[in-house]
């Protein structure tokens, strides 16, 4: 189940989106995104949509790739369009008891449904071109200037890191002591939500113990090869802007630019 | 003799909580670990050798004693990263030391930790890679690979830091037949190529290999010889609750059948040898 989730997956692939710095990549997506509370009317949505759709086209992503991405937020999108359909005053069009939709009401729950939608794919446009180490890399030299402030840039990164290199280990994990749990007649299938709970009990005592076994183990692993946080560390794969960051770069403030322009003529 | 380490007097103890006693895992223990030389440290659990192998590179600094690795002391506190670069350590659970989700950038994790430039960094991952043959899985995530493959990348992030000395910890009771050959092949070649080994084993056909064999037992060193010379001691195996090797064996029952085995036969190749020649 945990596997069918595309929000957030990597999809291999050697276009120029996947090569584009991912410093680049993370602001571009910042800005897309702040763009999109920024815009109030469809031009500005139609404009947005059409260069994500670009921006999709040359990744060579398949579309339905990433809007399979979106269906476990359909429920999401579905409430938050109701409440705001039904729930904001104004000019009546239609009316059954306490339940009516107002011109206003529509507008703003059509709105916050593509804002949304258009969101939801940028941002997994993010990590479907970007492989996640090289996203943690880009995060932690976009954080690296906030190290005055005490922002711990490198141990966020550094997490995040041995997060990914360890998710897969502790699936393989609570997968072994599911089984090992159902040989000895456990059952997580029937009952209801309380029993289900307390069916997990088994599982998730026996996997703290064992990411406590391999906390402690990593940690000392990493002190053996010389780990000591990342003052002076040097980095295998260096991070230099190359021509296409600067082309990309440049699309990006004219498409800002656009966009406020057309917000303020609208 | 050009000693690499130099282990004068070492106690450790574990310190436990105030009403309890500490617990001595090392008691005055003192040897010299020679340059380029293949030794091999055997005992049962709970005799001390993973305490050992931690004293050797600063992960443990010892209660009583010192420890020199190249000169440095590993109590010094300004001289720790040396001494852990000179002293690599393998550990016992491929799972549990990588901690990256890609190959390369793993086997980098040492020489980035150490501040090298990135070109010279890119060399000495490949090399690495090369040296313990796992070029071709440079780009995978590591919980792809069986436990042999992921212990010979942990033995490739060892040398990609260029160390002098590794120290070997148990690296194949997690492995199966197959991953256990390759990695002693990958040990062998190590030391031909003139780093010192120190492997920790509980397998009597791997300590074969070693020039000199030291049997812990209790915290202290029973016994410390070549392998004919420990295992030839009947008694002392048995105090230290191991098994004699196999070949040993065989050899002592050919004995009693008249054949003429010599006693410096403990390996299956030179019991092989032996046998195809013999008349
Ligand atoms: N972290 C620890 N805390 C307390 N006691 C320990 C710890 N690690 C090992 N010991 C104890 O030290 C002794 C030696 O252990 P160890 O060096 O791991 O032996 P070996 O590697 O030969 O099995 C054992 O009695 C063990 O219980
Ligand atoms: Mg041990």
């Amino acid at each position: 189940m945990i596997r069918d989730i595309t929000l957030g997956q990597y999809f291999p692939g050697d276009s120029v989106i996947h090569r584009l710095d991912p410093r680049v990549k993370i602001i571009a997506t910042l800005m897309f995104i702040i763009e999109l509370f920024i815009v109030d009317n469809f031009i500005g949505f139609a404009i947005a949509a059409i260069c994500l759709g670009l921006v999709i086209a040359v990744s060579k992503v398949p579309l339905s790739f990433i809007l399979r991405g979106l269906k476990p937020i359909l429920i999401i999108l579905m409430f938050t369009f109701a409440l705001n359909i039904f729930m904001v005053d104004g000019r009546i069009l239609w009316q059954w008891g306490f339940l009516k939709i107002t011109a206003e009401g529509l507008r703003l729950a059509v709105f916050m449904a593509i804002r949304l939608v258009l969101l939801l794919m940028g941002s997994s446009m993010l990590t479907l071109c970007t492989r996640p180490l090289s996203l943690t890399d880009g995060i932690e030299r976009l954080l690296a200037p906030l190290k005055k402030i005490g922002v711990p840039a490198h141990e966020i990164a550094m997490m995040m890191t041995i997060a990914l290199r360890f998710i897969p280990t502790l699936l393989e994990e609570t997968d072994k002591i599911m089984k090992a749990q159902q040989a000895r007649g456990a059952d997580f299938e029937t009952g209801n939500l309380i029993q289900k709970a307390k069916a997990l009990i088994p599982i998730l005592v026996p996997l703290f113990v064992s990411a406590f076994r391999i906390a402690q183990d990593l940690a000392m692993a990493m002190e053996a090869r010389c780990y000591r946080g990342g003052d002076n560390r040097t980095r295998m794969h260096e991070m230099k802007l190359k021509g296409r960051d600067y082309v990309a770069v440049l699309l990006l403030i004219v498409f800002l630019a656009v966009i406020i322009i057309e917000t303020r003529l609208f | 003799m050009d000693n690499i380490i130099s282990i004068q007097n070492l106690t450790f103890e574990y310190l436990r909580d105030e009403d309890q006693m500490n617990i001595k895992a090392i008691d005055n223990v003192s040897l010299e670990i020679e340059r380029g030389s293949f030794t091999a440290v055997i005992g049962k659990n709970g005799s001390g050798k993973s305490t050992l192998a931690k004293n050797l590179n600063g992960l443990l600094i010892p209660t009583e004693g010192v420890i020199y690795v190249d000169g440095f002391d590993t109590r010094d506190d300004n001289h720790i990263w040396d001494v852990r670069q000179t002293a690599g350590m393998v550990f016992q659970n491929p799972d549990n030391q990588l901690v990256s989700a890609i190959v390369e950038d793993d086997v980098a994790f040492g020489p980035e930790n150490l501040g090298i430039e990135p070109d010279e960094i890119r060399r000495r991952v490949d090399k690495a890679l090369e040296d313990v043959n796992m070029g071709q899985f440079r780009k995978k995530a590591p919980h792809l690979l069986s436990g042999g493959q992921k212990q010979r990348i942990a033995i490739a992030g060892v040398v990609a830091m260029k160390p002098k000395c590794i120290i070997f910890d148990e690296p194949t009771a997690m492995l199966d037949p197959k991953g256990r050959s390759e990695i002693m092949s990958i040990i062998d070649e190590l030391h031909e190529e003139g780093i010192t080994v120190i492997l920790i084993t509980h397998f009597m056909e791997e300590a074969v290999r070693a020039q000199r064999v030291i049997i812990m037992n209790e915290g202290h060193v029973l016994m410390d010889g070549t392998p004919q010379e420990v295992y030839a001691n009947e008694e002392v195996l048995k105090a230290a609750n191991l098994e004699m090797p196999l070949m040993f064996e065989v050899g002592a029952k050919l004995r009693q059948q008249g054949i003429d085995v010599p006693s410096h036969i403990i390996t299956e190749e030179e019991m092989v040898e032996f046998i195809c020649q013999y008349k």
